[in-house]
């Protein structure tokens, strides 16, 4: 299915049958890509499809068990990440790779430290990162400054310095918006444009498809290991068949309408003049049962601090928080747990599950204690109790003794909110709750909180993708620094108009 | 059959052989690479030892007094070890308690208990070890949990102080045990097994039901696991690490009463250096360091190889000095198993 264009005298890096065998599983089964010199070429696919894979091939941390890689029509062995590196195939990983001890210079040039003689040339190394930087639009960022204190869009901006020391002519960005807000992505976008324009070819992997469009010249999709689309341009291909071609059904990419919330619907969750030092202050608002409410902001607004400071899982300096009229001690996540307030993390992985053990017991975590009898655990019963949530929302593999580290992103948050509908919470706090998780499950998603919603939950929602929460919501809260500065109905507000109170409110 | 159904049928057929492939190596991995596996591993060891001794020792190794005395040589530690391994697998490290069972063993043998529990009851004594190690457990697990000290360092500081005292108690004299109930109590034999191995075995089944089948364990493997999802899902994360290092201070008061009843006197000296024992016996068990996982089965294997192990060198006139030579390797070669094991169940994902 490689597109035999005759014409494509650009070509850069072509993989071909490229096959990567795991114990347990086949991760590559013949992939074919087409890189040509200054292009932005998206990898598109579900999580699982091979894209991971697929980078640490051509990053060298793999070796393919066949196939064949041609650099400017040689075939190319990629033995390592060095070996990589020196034929100017640069990766940043999703997992931004920088040591947070040292300087940004320092992290520039780690393993090609400019050195004479064993000793570091500090001083070539500043200005030479001091250029590379200039060149990223991040003239402003000290080649001094320590990596750790820095937020994860500028850890990012130096993983791409790197990568630019190397004279690479391939840069792999793996989900690089996945941690920047509107803002940052627009001077990431600016960056890869202007890389392009000098012959550089980016290979760019994100879930999310409006990105695509603005970003992307072709798109490669992969579907279970496999390349099912290469070449494909971006301006004609429509989003309904990149759907289909992902998932191989027809998903509607669209969040399901819900009918209007009661008017009689009692308030179930009170937040009063909420504050927690350095983060946010005099936060109010209600959240009406089966009434979903979303919290619109930039990375670092607070609106992550908001949701864990609601749950106690940080203690608030001021302010209260009510579930159905009863005030909840402070500070005490025990405490917003037994009131049926449930929260979905924002790092799933960190903050959510335990990795290594089975699906079941991830779902039961915060309800094992309830089906024990004097102490003694009941784990016919927990199995029964995660077995009808697996069926029901479908999380596949439909396994739940696997251990929940074998999950794609999509179905680790479904365990999650899983575990909260086992433990019938009465208030859910999503934090990001599609980051990382392909189309097909976002949809699962989004109808799973409709349906909770329509059951009497009440939801609140923060996501950087403020199309989610407005889709999702009733009404909106924009949060900039650390204020509310809008609250009102999701359906007499754009996106627009969102981004524009976000800036008023940092300008003030 | 339309063209549809052909391809719909080819990839079927390539997705059930690939899960069949998948379910093969499942299988061997569920053989090697499970609990089971692991544990497999460590009765292997044990026979190979065993086997040393009868090639080296002959009689003298198989005889029912020279695995009697095994055992025996096991019980403290073991007990010891089970606490460890609670600790262990709920994220944490315990240093202290070979010291706190020196103090235990003190305190509860001074002439003011003894002389207490000659007027009362043997038992007072048991009750002053038990309290005297969970109090410095809980000093330990307070630290840790609400005082955000490092587990190494609070646990190092208790191990040095509680020696110390223990050596004030004592007055660097040791206090001989004179309360006969006491010791007809802990020095008999019940079906021919010494009562210290019966202790042993008590607190071992005991650990490995509280383990693995009560919300104490499970809550353990959550917190030792991922304390920050288990504080997220409504799990008291400090609290319960406390309990954990009560727990193992409570292990070191039961071992404090055995080395009483054994050596008949109390010392300052007791326990020395038996946490580092404890902490082989865990790691080599099959416990993770970083927690998440514990195997109650896996320690006790690991206890019962050290013991066998020092046992066959004792055996063969080997010196101390071997001895510890040979606990270094296997350690290491255990730890080593161990990351291997790990990177490959990670590698499939």
């Amino acid at each position: 299915m490689v597109d035999e264009d005759p014409t494509a005298a650009g070509v850069l890096l072509t993989m071909r049958g490229i096959v990567k065998q795991f114990p347990g599983a086949r991760a590559l089964d013949g992939v074919d890509l087409e890189i040509r010199a200054g292009e932005v070429h998206c990898l598109l696919g579900q999580n699982g499809a091979g894209k991971s894979t697929l980078i640490k091939v051509l990053a060298g941390a793999h070796q393919p068990d066949e196939g064949e890689i041609l650099l400017d029509g040689a075939p190319v062995r990629i033995g390592g990440p060095v070996q990589a590196l020196r034929l100017g195939v640069a990766t940043m990983y999703q997992e931004l790779d920088v040591v947070d001890g040292l300087s940004v210079a320092e992290n520039v040039f780690l393993g090609h430290e400019l050195a004479s003689g064993g000793f570091s040339q500090r001083r070539a190394a500043t200005a030479r990162t001091r250029s590379l930087l200039a060149r990223l639009g991040h003239a402003d960022l000290s080649p001094h400054r320590e990596v750790g204190r820095l937020s994860a869009a500028g850890k990012q901006v130096v993983s791409m310095a790197r990568a630019l020391s190397h004279d690479a002519r391939v840069i792999v960005m793996d989900e690089p918006s996945a941690v920047l807000d509107a803002e940052e992505v627009a001077n990431l976008f600016r960056v890869v444009r202007d890389l392009t324009a000098q012959g550089v070819a980016v290979v760019y992997i994100s879930h999310r498809l409006e990105e695509i469009r603005q970003i992307g010249d072709r798109i490669t999709v992969l579907k279970d290991g496999r390349t099912v689309a290469s070449g494909l341009p971006v301006a004609t291909t429509s989003t309904d068949e990149l759907i289909r071609l992902m998932t191989g059904r027809s998903v509607e990419y669209a969040i399901p309408r819900r009918p209007p919330v009661a008017d009689d619907a009692a308030t179930v969750l009170h937040v009063e003049g909420l504050a927690l030092r350095g983060a946010f202050e005099g936060v109010s608002f209600d959240v009406r049962a089966g009434e979903v409410v979303g919290l619109a902001g930039l990375v670092g607004s607070g609106r992550s601090e908001i949701l864990e400071t609601v749950f106690g899982a940080r203690r608030a300096s001021a302010g209260t928080v009510s579930v159905d009229g009863t005030e909840l001690r402070a500070g005490s996540v025990g405490a917003a747990v037994r009131a049926g307030i449930g929260l979905c993390p924002e790092e799933r992985k960190s903050q959510g599950l335990l990795l290594d053990e089975p699906v079941y017991r991830n779902i039961t975590l915060s309800t094992f204690a309830r089906t024990a009898t004097a102490g003694f655990l009941d784990e016919p019963a927990e199995r029964r109790v995660a077995d009808e949530q697996v069926q029901a929302l479908d999380v596949r593999p439909a396994d739940p003794g696997r251990a929940a580290r074998t999950l794609s992103g999509g179905n680790q948050q479904k365990v999650l909110l899983a575990r909260w509908l086992v433990h019938g919470c009465r208030v859910l706090l999503l934090d990001e709750p599609t980051r990382g998780v392909d189309v097909g499950a976002r949809a699962e998603i989004y109808a799973l909180v409709a349906r909770l919603a329509a059951s009497g939950v009440a939801v609140v929602v923060v996501s950087s993708e403020i199309e989610e929460v407005l889709g999702l919501a009733d009404r909106v809260l924009v949060v900039s620094e650390g204020r509310v500065v809008h609250e009102g109905p999701a359906s007499q507000i754009d996106e627009h108009r969102v981004l524009d109170l976000v800036m008023e409110g940092s300008a003030a | 059959m339309s063209e549809q159904d052909v391809r719909a049928q080819v990839p079927a057929a390539d997705e059930s052989a690939r899960v069949e492939d998948e379910a093969r190596t499942g299988a061997r991995r569920g053989v090697l690479h499970g609990a089971t596996g692991r544990n497999l591993g460590l009765v292997i060891a044990l026979v190979l030892l065993c086997a040393v001794g009868v090639a080296t020792a002959g009689d003298r190794f198989v005889s029912t007094s020279n695995i009697l005395t095994i055992l025996r040589l096991a019980a403290v530690i073991g007990v010891l070890s089970i606490g460890m391994t609670f600790v262990i697998t709920g994220g944490g490290i315990d240093l202290s308690v070979g010291s706190v069972l020196g103090l235990a063993s003190v305190w509860a043998s001074t002439v003011a208990t003894q002389t207490m529990a000659k007027d009362t009851h043997w038992v007072v004594m048991v009750g002053c070890a038990l309290l005297v190690g969970v109090a410095a457990g809980l000093v330990n697990g307070v630290l840790i949990a609400y005082g955000k000290v490092v587990a190494f360092i609070a646990t190092l500081a208790m191990m040095v102080s509680a020696r110390g005292l223990a050596e004030i108690i004592a007055n660097r004299q040791t206090q001989v045990v004179s309360v006969q109930g006491f010791l007809d109590f802990f020095r008999a034999d019940v079906l021919g097994v010494p009562m210290l191995v019966w202790i042993f075995a008590v607190v071992a089944v005991a650990g490995w039901v509280v383990l693995n089948r009560t919300t104490f364990g499970r809550r353990t493997i959550a917190v030792g696991g991922n304390p920050e999802a288990a504080r997220l899902a409504g799990i008291d994360v400090r609290r319960h690490t406390m309990y954990l290092y009560a727990l193992a201070g409570l292990t070191a008061g039961i071992g404090a009463v055995m080395m009483l009843g054994r050596t008949t006197a109390g010392s300052s000296t007791n326990g020395m250096y038996y946490e580092l024992d404890a902490i082989a016996a865990v790691v080599v068990g099959g416990t993770l360091l970083s927690g998440g996982r514990g195997t109650i089965v896996g320690t006790v294997l690991g206890v019962l190889i050290f013991s066998t192990l020092t046992n066959v060198f004792t055996q063969n006139n080997l010196s101390i000095s071997a001895q510890a030579v040979a606990k270094g390797v296997i350690i290491v070669a255990a730890v080593l198993l161990q990351q291997r094991i790990a990177e490959r169940s990670r590698a499939g994902t």
